[in-house]
């Protein structure tokens, strides 16, 4: 039932565009050639979802074969009611912005428009999409390292806490874009520019939160620690760290989000590539379809970034009760 | 008396005050006063007394986990002079490193002390002593409390101390794991001779472990009284002797009147 359910709001969206007349005129649905097959932006759209469809089928599928835990089909089962609202959602969209041109035009056009930007511009999309890539795993990982680096001196030491825990204070409710001017201006490059604006939006929630899990470390772990033999190095490297990795890595999600967000808004404010360089080369143009398109993949980037990140902290965290399976 | 007196002491406590400052009022609070205690070697010394009578404080003076202000704590013929590897030490709840795992817990000590490598077998060895064989792998919120004391004593002891020091190790268990450990203790002690103090409040802990039993007493702790136990080890907990001992030390502490028989007081 729940299988339905989660194929059938897609499949309504695919035969909304197969049946329903397109009734506008004035609307322009390229067509391309791939090796001899002709692809229109309607067709790509419907193939999209059948992808869609496909996809959760065989997840289905596979679950089922592999008599998988309970709460594993629970989990994707619980998704369902809100997978169909999606394909609702989607031929909705199809009828107004696409078929009838109720939506105004051309800031909403519809999801086969979108599906144009695609097809037709993807050197480019993903270009930009490497480079905002590029730009965001280098300020992202400055900023984490220097973070917890920040975060384990105020953790440890008073003085460093008493010097450094103000700057960091003051300069973390800054939004990192401000600094846009200066750091155009000290930076040889955009890039290194860009790349500073991001260390420092995800430096702040970083610091902060080891230093937090650093001075949270029961005194017994040390004097524990200390009756072997273990020196100030060892107290640091093997018990405050690890013991504030949990905040850490939540220090980390947030840093992640900031960053992205840092990204976008530098890419637009001045970048040579980019997604939001994308966003505001196609503005310009008035291809709003692009801005979509631009939208979708940065959803889609985001996300693939959390998903490392969970990864990852799922691997070092795995001591943490309920994290291992 | 003779067998015990004729081993060497291993560690004197001569005249040790400890005060600290008190954070409500300011003014400086004796928590320690006129402590002199000896130690023999191989003996088993428990340390009872109600909470706040300076106990622990005692313990961590001899760890060398706080530093010793007045008077003066001699291990092995040396002045303690902070916390190293002869003097191992377990805490009250277990203390394990949650992202450790049960073998890494163990062999923490030695990874420390570097002496890793030619020692892994022996933390195997220390693995199946406790009664933790097939648990290696396991992290410390993956074991029960009583595993984790021991997978904590067996991380003390690993490093040969001189010394092991105990401090309420069982308080946080129920009276059956508790009874476990206790055996496992006394079984450590016997097959390494590893000289221990456990700092208790729990009397039949004490009575059922110790060749002496010092009684402390609060405001400030001091040492009221030595008890030397000479029955002979195992002890029979349910024994006519044991519980005369026991109504004996509960008169101490004010808790039994003096001509209630035994067999009523519990």
């Amino acid at each position: 039932m729940n299988f339905v359910l989660t194929i059938s709001g897609f499949l309504i969206a695919f035969l909304v565009n197969l049946l329903f007349p397109q009734v506008a005129e004035n609307v322009r649905i390229k067509e391309y050639v791939f090796g001899g097959f002709r692809v229109d932006d309607n067709l790509a759209y419907r193939l999209v979802l059948l992808a869609i469809i496909a996809y959760y089928t065989v997840y289905a599928v596979v679950l089922f074969v592999h008599k998988a835990r309970a709460d594993k089909v629970a989990k994707f089962f619980a998704g369902a009611k809100f997978r169909f609202a999606v394909g609702l959602a989607l031929a909705a969209w199809d009828i107004l912005g696409t078929k009838l041109l109720f939506l105004p035009q051309p800031f909403f056009p519809g999801p086969a428009i979108i599906m144009d930007a695609f097809i037709g511009d993807t050197k480019f999309i993903w270009q930009n999409t490497l480079y905002s890539l590029r730009l965001f795993v280098a300020g992202f990982s400055v900023g984490v390292v220097t973070g917890v680096l920040t975060g384990v001196l105020i953790g440890w030491y008073p003085k460093a806490r008493y010097w450094i825990l103000p700057v960091l204070n003051i300069c973390g409710v800054i939004p990192a874009v401000a600094w846009m001017p200066f750091a155009l201006t000290l930076f040889p490059t955009s890039f290194a520019a860009a790349t500073f604006l991001i260390a420092i939006c995800s430096w702040f929630p970083v610091a902060t939160m080891t230093a937090d899990g650093v001075q949270g470390t029961p005194k017994s772990l040390f004097e524990l620690s200390r009756t072997f033999g273990a020196g100030q190095l060892y107290q640091i490297f093997h018990i405050a760290i690890p013991h504030a990795m949990p905040q850490i890595f939540t220090g980390v999600m947030t840093a992640a989000a900031f960053g992205f967000t840092t990204l976008v808004m530098a890419e637009m404010m001045g970048q040579p590539g980019g997604l939001g360089y994308y966003i505001n080369t196609s503005k310009v143009w008035s291809a709003y379809y692009k801005v979509f398109a631009a939208i979708v993949v940065m959803a889609v980037l985001f996300s693939a970034i959390l998903k490392v990140v969970g990864v990852v902290q799922r691997y070092v965290l795995r001591w943490q009760k309920g994290v291992v399976r | 008396m003779t067998d015990i007196l004729d081993k060497e002491k291993i560690l004197k406590i001569r005249e040790v005050n400890r005060s600290f400052i008190d954070e409500r009022t300011g003014e400086p609070r004796q928590i320690l006063k006129d402590i002199n205690l000896s130690v023999f070697e191989g003996e088993f010394i428990s340390i009872l007394g109600a909470s706040g009578c300076g106990k622990t404080t005692l313990l961590r003076l001899i760890a060398g986990l706080d530093p010793v202000q007045e008077g003066k704590i001699i291990l092995d013929g040396e002045p303690v002079h902070g916390p190293d590897s002869k003097r191992g030490y377990v805490f009250q709840q277990g203390c394990l490193f949650p992202w450790l795992t049960v073998e890494d817990n163990i062999a923490m000590g030695l990874k420390i002390r570097g002496v890793y490598k030619q020692n892994k077998d022996k933390v195997h060895e220390f693995i199946e002593k406790i009664g933790l064989g097939g648990f290696e792998k396991n992290f410390p919120h993956q074991i029960s409390g009583g595993m984790a004391q021991r997978v904590a004593i067996a991380r003390a002891l690993i490093n040969e101390p001189e010394i092991l020091l105990l401090d309420e190790p069982m308080g946080a268990l129920d009276s059956f794991t508790r009874a476990d450990i206790q055996n496992l203790l006394l079984e450590l002690r016997k097959e390494r001779n590893t000289t221990m103090i456990l700092v208790t409040h729990d009397i039949d802990e004490a009575l059922y472990l110790s060749d002496r039993i010092v009684i402390m007493t609060p405001r400030p702790g001091r040492i009221s009284e030595v008890l030397e136990i000479r029955d002979s080890f195992p002890r029979e907990r349910g024994s006519a002797q044991f519980l005369e001992k026991r109504r004996n030390i509960l008169e101490r502490f004010n808790l039994a009147r003096s001509n209630t028989a035994p067999e009523y007081v519990i």
